[in-house]
């Protein structure tokens, strides 16, 4: 047998080396190539869609380059995981930069945390919301074996996931108000999270990733 | 249940070595930063910060193989500090790996320079560091000027204003260092903690003077800082960042445990 392939897709946004280190540290047997080439990404096992920086910037990326097809053509065939941005270029529309159409392959809106955010308490809460935060596990899912409910994931964004179908959710976030902090849907995962920034949880859920055959 | 408080612990890194010593890695070569990091994050380190001192060209050229060889093992957040001038440093430090990169004298100099950085990588990987003494004497209200060259030359600027106009150009975060405390182990200068953390929205790491726990318990709780940096208490095995954690914890700080 042949060893097993995941293609980071590289569409020029940002450092992809740490998703690609923390792919070759969990699955040290597997080949991870990162690329912008549709032939590539389209016969690798599996796919990842990372993303970091402005909506606008990251769609348009993708836009240029062909890339929503692929992503769109993996996301029917084989175990897929957005990370961040990735996952929000998945939604329907984004708020940020004035407002940018994303590649509707979820259908819900990517929102701003707002100025104006504050906790229970009534404290004022800081945006971008960066750092550890918990995951409430919100149904079962294979990616999330041998991880805790309640971990905490690192995270660093300002705009957070709202979906129309709740029952996509498939962990939760809170910060002064609930987000979506995973959904999936069949061989789809998304994380709001760096996996690959969030340690042993983290660590965890990317190994998963690259034992998961796609099926739930 | 929330966003937990973060304990960073900071490493000075000339020509690749961790200097200023660290004593408490139980293997030969405890100069090796990816070691030091490594330790750092099983003792459960929420992000590191590397300075980089090297001087020379050379020393650069380390800097990114060891920033590569980091990002390769410690799956944490990594912030590099220290001769950030030009948006090709910031660029060669990301795609070695680096989260995020600190900006301090260059956007004393030129801070458009912190706009143009924002712009072109995102402010969620610039970090502006901010040297800040104070100046207001005895019985007049508080008042902190930015510092350079290691807190011996003033600037000028009011700390206040100037942590406002870095977020306006784009910081993503501000890391703040009282050059009084700076070395002191008396604790965070609170007062310009909480003044900066409340002027801005974006996360403030406290730095500068941590000397026991209850210093970092202080920075957040007092100080209203989202993150604590600290070196020396860490460094030589005084308290692992566990302890740090419990200890935090026990207080009532959100702090992530798992």
């Amino acid at each position: 047998m042949s060893k097993s392939t995941v293609a980071v897709i590289d569409y020029g946004m940002g450092n992809l080396h740490s998703a690609a280190k923390a792919l070759e540290h969990v699955a040290p047997g597997a080949q991870v190539l990162v690329t912008p080439d549709a032939d590539k990404i389209l016969s690798a096992d599996r796919v990842v869609f990372p993303g970091v920086g402005a909506i606008r910037d990251c769609v348009g990326e993708i836009l240029r380059l062909g890339l929503d097809e692929v992503v769109k053509e993996a996301a029917k065939s084989k175990p897929l995981l957005g990370i961040c941005v990735g996952m929000q270029s998945m939604m329907t529309h984004s708020e940020e930069n004035g407002g940018v159409a994303c590649l509707d392959m979820f259908a819900g809106e990517v929102k701003f945390f707002g100025d104006d955010l504050k906790d229970a308490a009534g404290e004022k809460l800081k945006v971008p919301h960066m750092g550890w935060n918990q995951v409430k596990q919100e149904r079962p899912h294979p990616l999330w074996k041998d991880i805790p409910d309640n971990s905490r994931f690192y995270f660093v964004h300002s705009y957070y996931v709202t979906v129309e179908d709740e029952s996509l959710v498939t962990g939760r976030g809170h910060y002064g108000v609930p987000f979506v902090a995973t959904l999936g849907r069949d061989n789809v995962f998304a994380a709001q999270f760096h996996p690959e920034k969030s340690s042993r949880s983290g660590l965890q859920l990317l190994k998963n990733f690259m034992e998961w055959d796609g099926t739930l | 249940m929330g966003l937990a408080k973060r304990i960073i612990p900071c490493l000075d890194v000339d020509n690749g070595r961790v200097v200023k010593g660290v004593q408490f890695v139980d293997i030969r070569d405890a100069g090796d930063p990816v070691e030091v990091a490594r330790r750092y994050d099983e003792q459960g380190a929420d992000e590191i910060t590397f300075l980089d001192i090297t001087a020379s060209h050379e020393g650069r050229d380390t800097m990114v193989h060891t920033v590569e060889k980091m990002a390769s093992q410690v799956f944490i957040p990594l912030t590099v500090g220290g001769g950030i001038r030009k948006l090709e440093d910031i660029r060669t430090m990301l795609n070695a790996g680096a989260d995020k990169v600190s900006i301090n004298t260059a956007a004393v100099f030129n801070p458009e320079f912190v706009g143009e950085a924002a712009a072109r990588f995102g402010s969620q990987c610039i970090v502006v560091a901010i040297d800040a003494k104070k100046v207001s004497a005895e019985g007049e209200p508080n008042r902190w000027e930015i510092f350079t060259h290691g807190g011996r030359k003033p600037t000028g600027l009011d700390a206040i204003e100037w942590a406002r106009k870095m977020v306006d150009l784009g910081a993503g975060e501000i890391l703040l260092t009282s050059m009084d405390r700076d070395g002191t182990k008396n604790g965070f200068d609170l007062d310009v903690t909480r003044a900066i953390s409340e002027a801005v929205h974006v996360p403030v790491i406290a730095s500068g003077g941590v000397g026991n726990l209850q210093h970092l318990a202080d920075g957040v709780t007092l100080g209203k800082a989202d993150a604590v940096l600290a070196a020396s208490i860490f460094h030589f095995g005084e308290y692992s960042i566990q302890q740090a954690k419990e200890f935090m914890a026990k207080q009532g700080i959100e702090m992530r445990m798992d």
